[in-house]
């Protein structure tokens, strides 16, 4: 176990920093490459924040459809082969609602403004 | 010398020989970054006065991606042809030559307006261009598939099935799991339309390929991924969730589909089969989820480092969320 502050705490002294301090000093195309750089430690903030619980919940998934348990790699390896071969579908319940679940939940991390995560949550909702 | 100021002088010299009148140019500078396609912006000037010209250009040192583009001197080729069926583009002066040594490309005139959707979607001064966009890029489309292209060698030849087998062998040489994208996989070759006499297709048609003006399109740009295709692929490719950047409107954000099709019909295009749209834009949502991951190849590789190529890698999930809501 590391020592304060966390992982959490030190990235969010360093978007502070980026933000206040360096950031109003840029211009065309850095300042547009600090902005993506923003948003690709937002990324790495909610992946840190809500990543290890998704990536749960998305094994417990997975070891339900394909009938044991295993590393989460291995088990989407699993899945991805059973899809191709044919031996799970789209149109399988138990497979849908893992994918969209497993889709929100990537969405939730990287684009979490993203329209289409808006959709599917009506989508589940009706 | 700087490399910029190296590369003016050199450009300068094949302007001056080419472009009839032109005695040096003025402020060269680069106007986008990202790929394998620089895009330039400088003055030509003559006795007359000065034009503002756009040089479109790939280096010579590029390698290929697994995304090919098509060669500049097509994409040349392709707007001028399509300029002549009355497709809104910019005029071309000038094809680079190998004994220029400025690289492949070609210089167009530079055409005011904006690309940036956002602006288009939100701002005041666009209202009407809003308003006309979707009858405008009707009246395009039908236009670009009146282009005969059928004889040009470098133009690629991609069916659906091709492009399904194209996109699938990019796919299993990452040698990763995406099982959306292999579901996907699955439903396109299931529901694989039957062939129609293929058509000139620009590739990447959509909202932000516009120079737009208060009035409405005044060119349609960026040919790189054209070929010889599918006559609903770029309705499909247009109407993909992603490029209504937030807005409700399923074209672009822009309109209803049942409009862009009426103005294509009104053009001269063939009746719409929306059957046949439905696949395009399920094969669009796979295309955009390709190019995401495209891009983290090219930050890997370091053909672009940059940290919007590495960024670009987690949209790849926008893709994956439209495609489960058109799927399931």
């Amino acid at each position: 176990m590391q020592n304060r502050p966390t992982a959490a705490e030190l990235l969010d002294a360093v978007k502070t920093f980026l933000n206040d301090s360096v950031k109003p000093e840029l211009m065309d195309h850095t300042a547009f490459n600090m902005m993506v750089a923003l948003k690709s430690l937002d990324i790495v903030q909610r992946e840190l924040e809500l990543g290890p619980e998704f990536a749960d919940t998305e094994r417990a998934r997975l070891t339900d459809i394909l009938g044991h348990d295993g590393k989460i790699g291995d088990l989407n390896a699993e899945l991805n082969e059973r899809l191709r071969a044919g031996t799970l579908c789209l149109d399988d319940p138990k497979v849908k609602a893992h994918l969209i679940e497993t889709t929100k939940a990537k969405v939730q991390i990287d684009q979490p403004k993203y329209s289409g995560l808006r959709h599917a949550e009506e989508k589940t909702n009706t | 010398m700087t490399k910029i100021n190296a590369f003016s002088q050199t450009l300068e010299a094949a302007v001056c020989r080419n472009i009839s009148g032109v005695q040096k140019i003025k402020g060269l500078h680069r106007l986008s970054g990202g790929g394998s396609q620089e895009t330039w912006c400088f003055d030509a000037v003559s006795a007359s006065g000065k034009k503002k010209l756009i040089l479109r250009r790939t280096p010579e040192s590029v390698s290929g991606d697994t995304w090919v583009s098509i060669p500049l001197e097509v994409e040349a080729e392709l707007i001028t042809r399509a300029a002549k069926e009355g497709v809104p583009s910019p005029a071309i002066h000038y094809v680079l030559a190998p004994k220029d040594g400025a690289g492949s490309g070609f210089i167009v005139d530079f055409i005011e307006g904006e690309t940036f959707v956002r602006r288009i979607l939100r701002d005041d001064q666009y209202a009407t261009a809003r308003e006309k966009m979707i009858g405008q890029m009707g009246d395009a489309l039908a236009r670009i598939q009146k282009v005969d292209a059928t004889n040009i060698a470098d133009l690629p030849v991609l069916d659906a099935s091709a492009q399904i087998t194209r996109n699938k062998e990019i796919y299993r040489e990452w040698d990763e799991a995406h099982p959306v994208l292999e579901a996907t996989f699955v439903w396109l070759e299931a529901n694989i339309p039957e062939i129609k006499p293929l058509v000139l297709v620009h590739g990447d048609f959509r909202n932000g390929n516009f120079i737009v003006g208060p009035e409405g399109i005044r060119a349609v740009i960026d040919w790189e991924l054209a070929h010889l295709g599918d006559p609903a692929e770029d309705f499909g490719w247009t109407s993909i969730n992603v490029w209504r950047f937030g807005a409700d409107k399923p074209v672009g954000g822009l309109g209803e589909r049942e409009d862009f099709y009426a103005a294509y019909e009104a053009a001269g295009g063939a009746p719409v089969d929306h059957t046949r749209t439905h696949f395009w834009e399920v094969f669009g949502c796979l295309k955009w989820a390709m190019l995401c991951r495209l891009m983290v190849t090219r930050y890997e590789t370091g053909t672009d480092a940059g940290v919007e190529m590495a960024y670009i890698g987690r949209r790849m999930c926008e893709a994956e969320i439209d495609l489960l809501n058109l799927l399931t």
